[in-house]
């Protein structure tokens, strides 16, 4: 039997980091649970929140749950994932620079040349040039899991455009109006600067030619995209253009934003749409959601577009495996998060391992997210190993397996009271001319007992997120 | 040699468009097998964009128009000096990964036939010099030169079972035979000198690359079963036609494109 860490009670003491909860927790008569939770949800409606986080499609109009019992992480605790997370938000984007310039690391003998330039993120296109200060993600989602109380495993990498931040924000919102003395009580850090933190990250990274404050953008595909909320809560919250591509057109080598007052300049466009809609005359012909000509602009140093095309394949899950050697060899230092342990199913010693312990191995895509097309083997029926047995070996390419993690859980509103539920976390890592973190992340929970995905197409909620003040 | 090139690229539009972009890859490489004496690119009546050298070494120039537009001319004239370096692509500065150009694109893919042609081909041989020029060998031998068989969209397995075909057609087929062996292969596009008897020629071309360790990328043109030479202007590259197309441009509004083309070459009098 798999015992799993509680970061709220540890042999039935309460952890310090929760110690103020436990009054609030105890004192909740289960008709004001059930009357605030309800209250929630309806802030949640009236806000309009109603997306899924990055990648997982599903009913765009569908609430994702809120569970109101916060997760906690002590002030040292958060320091140690800080470090952390800026370690490798650095390393991923050394590793960038690299690949689109001399390769040193695959000339090293480090990475396959292979898993690189034969990737599909990997764009020739950009190869040899250089973004303003070199950054290519500007904002580096880092999905971790804990199993303990100093052990924690970066699950994956997304270095593209990383979603659900505005839960992040809106979560934090809505508990500080539904439950105001908790923050008397509790010193938290706030999160609210994030908005301020991203503008100022894409401002730095406006291009040489930029001689002003930078006219910023955010470019959407449009409202039937699942996380348009979201952009457009960002471009709100920044006082920047929500656009979508017909509402852009290059001229002259730059890029203009049609406006009531005429043609202004956009010097910074933070895109949420994938390198592939980009511009149909460098990408695919046929995208209607892009500005033909952008990539000509952006490589000849007209425009920045965060993240930068080609960021993709910093975060691809058979390249996951070699970011901590990127912590090594780029920064000469030691990861100070870790990996989880990895198989690559292309490798056919380490896919013969695979196949022969299926039922406690968590299997999942190379280029899949957001839970879908992945085997969790400890929760599947016999039928269900076997018939993923048979994907896995017609394309072993496409597969890589990782131990089934232990993954913590903490205190969740569930319909019979207080019961433990499995966690994840993503903070969200801003890399500009500083590379900035605000305290916390999003949190996903599984509010289904005793599932570990955590994924809101299946059946996954969200939690605030708070990191105590010293 | 002396080429004197002249190339007009008329698109017409029968309602009148809002406005349009250019993506332009219209310059001749810089390497020691050609040198350009001029060179001008003009699309009439647009605006020069932003210009830049990828990391093909390509040099790539954006032009936009302002509507309401009928046509889009795009001029290109100019003299180069070209050296016979028997296909070599010497001192060509670039830095994309040769490995980079094994991708599979749609136009490349190699099917069972072009799988088989290119085992059989190099069977026995070592060297991928080699094996570059038999894979060339055994292409040309497939696919007979003929133009209106095949349309701009043929694939390279489309075009091996046809049998028939033009320069496009060999130049994919080379590049999916190669890659399939394990040899990094890209699409060129320029032009090509053919009169010897001083008249001007229809002579956009293209042909494929092969990556050869030591030696570096060296051409090879299935169609004219032979390596470029001082025949041939080298503009750019990419991982086939589509890829490396020396015009890439978008307009804008409801009207039909018709396209027409003239490439002229001539040998300049020494």
């Amino acid at each position: 039997m798999t015992t799993y860490f509680n970061e709220m009670f540890e042999n039935d003491q309460v952890r310090a980091p929760y110690a103020r909860l436990e009054d609030w927790m105890r004192a909740m008569p289960a008709e004001l649970r059930q009357m605030k939770q309800a209250e929630a949800e309806a802030l949640f409606r009236r806000i309009g929140i109603t997306f899924a986080v990055y990648g997982e499609g599903g009913d765009p109009d569908r609430l994702i749950p809120f569970d109101m019992f916060p997760r906690v992480f002590a002030q040292n605790e958060w320091r140690r994932l800080e470090r952390g997370i800026k370690q490798r938000a650095r390393a991923l984007n050394a590793f960038l620079t690299d690949v689109y310039g001399r390769g040193e690391i695959v000339r090293a003998g480090k990475i396959p040349a292979k898993l690189v330039y034969q990737n599909e993120a990997y764009e020739r296109a950009v190869v040899g040039f250089q973004p303003p200060r070199g950054i290519y993600s500007h904002i580096v989602g880092i999905d971790l899991v804990r199993t303990g109380p100093d052990q924690f495993y970066v699950l994956e990498d997304n270095c593209r455009t990383p979603s659900g931040v505005s839960y992040m924000l809106e979560n934090r919102e809505i508990m500080m109006r539904m439950f105001p003395q908790l923050f008397r009580e509790n010193r938290i850090e706030p999160v609210d600067g994030y908005a301020e933190l991203l503008r100022r990250t894409l401002a730095s990274v406006a291009p040489a030619k930029c001689d002003r404050d930078p006219t910023i953008a955010i470019l959407t595909p449009g409202h039937f995209n699942s996380a348009y909320y979201e952009h457009s809560f960002l471009a709100d919250l920044m006082g920047v253009e929500l656009v979508e591509g017909a509402d852009l057109f290059v001229e002259g080598g730059f890029v203009w934003m049609r406006t009531t007052r005429g043609p202004q300049k956009v010097d910074v466009i933070y895109r949420r749409i994938d390198d592939s809609f980009l511009d149909p005359l460098c990408f695919r012909p046929d995208s209607m959601l892009g500005v033909p000509g952008l990539m000509d602009v952006y490589r000849s140093g007209g425009v920045t577009i965060a993240s930068a095309p080609g960021a993709g394949v910093a975060d691809d899950k058979a390249i996951y495996t070699f970011v901590p050697e990127m912590v090594r060899f780029y920064l000469g230092e030691e990861p100070i998060l870790e990996n989880v342990p990895t198989w690559q199913c292309a490798k056919p010693d380490e896919l013969k391992y695979v196949l022969e312990h299926l039922p406690e191995l968590v299997v999942k895509e190379v280029h899949g997210s957001g839970g879908y097309g992945m085997l969790v083997g400890p929760k599947s029926t016999k039928a269900q190993i076997e018939a993923f047995r048979a994907k896995i070996e017609d394309d072993p390419d496409n597969y890589i397996a990782q131990p089934t993690l232990a993954l913590s859980t903490t205190p969740t509103f569930v319909e019979e009271g207080i019961a433990p539920r499995h966690v994840d976390l993503r903070p969200y890592c801003l890399v500009g001319e500083q590379i900035e973190l605000v305290p916390g992340g999003l949190t996903r929970v599984a509010l289904t007992e005793g599932s570990l995905v955590v994924n809101s197409s299946q059946g996954g909620g969200v939690k605030d997120t708070w990191v105590l003040a010293e | 040699m002396i080429l004197d090139v002249s190339h007009v690229t008329v698109y017409r539009y029968d309602a009148s468009m809002r406005s349009a972009v250019q993506s332009l890859r219209l310059f001749p490489s810089r390497f020691d097998g050609q040198r350009v004496i001029r060179w001008s690119v003009e699309v009439v009546g647009g605006m020069r964009g932003g210009s830049f050298r990828d990391g093909a070494g390509d040099k790539i120039e954006s032009w936009s128009l302002r509507g309401p537009l009928q046509e889009v001319v795009i001029r290109v004239e100019g003299q180069v000096e070209t050296v016979d370096l028997a296909g070599v692509l010497r001192g060509h500065r670039e830095l994309a990964p040769p490995e980079a150009y094994l991708r599979e694109t749609l136009a490349t893919d190699a099917d069972a036939a072009i799988r088989t042609l290119a085992e059989d081909a190099i069977e026995g041989i070592s060297g991928d010099l080699e094996k570059a020029h038999a894979l060339a060998g055994a292409v040309a031998e497939a696919i007979a030169y003929r133009p209106g068989v095949t349309h701009a969209h043929t694939t390279a397995a489309e075009a091996l079972k046809l049998g028939e075909g033009v320069c496009q057609d060999h130049a994919h087929a080379l590049i999916a035979a190669a890659r399939h062996v394990g040899l990094p292969a890209r699409y060129v596009s320029g032009y090509l000198f053919a009169g010897a008897d001083g008249e001007p020629h229809e002579a956009a071309h293209a042909w494929a690359e092969v990556f050869v360790a030591g030696l570096g990328w060296v051409g090879f043109d299935p169609a004219n079963g032979c390596c470029p030479d001082d025949r041939y202007i080298r503009l750019g590259s990419g991982l086939d036609a589509r890829d490396a197309a020396p015009i890439r441009g978008l307009a804008r509004g409801e009207g039909e494109e018709s396209l027409d083309v003239t490439v002229a070459l001539a040998a300049a009098q020494q």
